[in-house]
């Protein structure tokens, strides 16, 4: 999809970065569609076409993607965790239960662990967290082009579909977290809560304002840094697996297809000298063919060989790449997922705490 | 133009230089802790992965903003 100049792989990264946004444009609106500029007559509700309509729909626009994959795989969740608990029984598990029962187990010791409180929910509320994030953050495991390329083909012109790269999913998570920290701090500690805001640090009425200021910057600090450490890390490795993509994709097909084209990797002159070797290997076995050493069939044969190495090299080192990173996000998706988890844990631990 | 690949590469490189330090200093104590009490050697372990993980999304996040910069804010500068 992308080609060697950087307008263009510039263009690409940009349209992997765009979501599917659903929103309301003004009246009057111009819209630069393919036909020519259309100037919308009345207020109209409709899928954006580009970051810029996106951004114009300001306040009121859906992400819609986001929206589809993050509800969707919290609802797989649901669903295969349901059927796991419908079938729980008190003998040896076997399968996607005994994968099910390592899960809740795992949760529970590390809830235990940092959650000193007397709270139902927290437990649950953990699992789900930690599970959901990881999906999430799964799909950044799936092959960058593969699902938005076939979705193309079906019409839809945009698609981001790792949920956590989208700041909004994230902040939103964590927004839920504050919202029930700030609801337990009320509930457990009462007046206490207040007091805690405004006598901390200093002891004194006279600091209030100073202690209210600090603990106030303290307390949000917490689910930004939060929503925040998540986004950015998955944003960071979704960055990195499109510019490897940028780099060899572009390289591979030209490869196959007219085996001039230049690799970001080696610079457009080394990529040349690459490809001349490779004209001048099927040069002779085409002049060893004149002088009939070989048969056709193995010129033929040996011509393609040479110019499918060519090409598989680009794409073997785009795959190689990819796998590699692939592998170390994997470490990454989980950990980030964790901590999501346990960072909500200790947060609302805090919130449990009367003095 | 040129300034946003030179505030790329700051980014890049004192993050890490950071979060190497940090890094060090957390594997390093670690083993020392292990080393005295090992039967607390997978405690510590998870929590050595928790802090891992915060002191390395700072790096990360700035490797994100510098890939940003260079690739999105200031394309074909150089390339």
């Amino acid at each position: 999809m992308a080609g060697g100049n950087p307008a263009s792989t510039t263009e690409y990264i940009q349209h992997h970065l765009t979501n599917l946004v659903y929103g309301k444009l003004p009246a009057g609106y111009e819209r630069h569609t393919e036909q020519g500029v259309e100037v919308l007559e009345a207020d109209t509700w409709t899928m954006a076409h580009g970051g810029q309509e996106a951004s114009d729909m300001g306040f009121w626009a859906i992400h819609v993607d986001s929206m589809i994959w993050s509800i969707g795989l919290g609802s797989l969740f649901c669903w295969m965790f349901l059927r796991a608990a419908k079938k729980a029984h008190t003998g040896v598990p076997a399968g996607w239960l005994n994968f099910v029962e390592m899960i809740v187990e795992f949760i529970d010791g590390a809830v235990k662990d940092s959650f000193h409180g007397r709270n139902k929910m927290v437990a649950p509320l953990a699992l789900t967290i930690f599970v959901w994030v990881f999906l999430m953050n799964l799909m950044d495991l799936i092959p960058v082009d593969l699902i938005p390329e076939l979705l193309m083909m079906a019409g839809v012109p945009y698609q981001k579909i790792v949920p956590s790269t989208d700041p909004n999913i994230t902040l939103g998570m964590a927004l839920g977290v504050f919202v029930l920290m700030v609801y337990y701090s009320f509930k457990i500690k009462g007046s206490g809560f207040i007091k805690e805001l405004t006598m901390h640090p200093f002891n004194h009425w006279g600091f209030i304002p100073v202690n209210l200021f600090m603990e106030t910057v303290g307390l949000l600090a917490k689910p930004f840094s939060l929503g925040l450490r998540l986004f950015g890390n998955m944003y960071a490795g979704e960055m990195i697996f499109i510019l490897i993509a940028t780099m060899f994709a572009a390289g591979a097909g030209a490869g196959f297809v007219s085996g001039g084209l230049h690799a970001e990797l080696f610079g457009e002159s080394t990529s040349g000298y690459f490809w001349l070797v490779i004209f001048l290997l099927v040069s002779g076995i085409c002049w060893l063919n004149l002088k009939e050493k070989i048969s056709t069939g193995k010129t033929v044969l040996l011509s393609m060989a040479i110019m499918a190495i060519g090409g598989g090299l680009f794409a073997l080192g785009g795959g190689l790449m990819q796998w590699g990173w692939a592998v170390f996000h994997i470490l990454v998706i989980t950990l980030q997922a964790f901590i999501f988890m346990v960072l909500t844990v200790v947060y609302l631990s805090m919130a449990h705490e009367d003095h | 133009m040129e300034l946003v690949i030179i505030a790329a590469a700051i980014m890049l490189g004192l993050g890490a230089l950071g979060a190497a330090v940090g890094m060090g200093l957390l594997g390093g104590k670690l083993i020392e802790a292990t080393a005295r009490q090992p039967e607390l050697g997978p405690m510590l372990q998870g929590k050595m992965f928790l802090l891992a993980g915060l002191i390395d999304a700072v790096p990360i996040i700035g490797v994100g903003i510098a890939m940003y910069l260079i690739f999105v804010v200031a394309p074909g500068v150089g390339a």
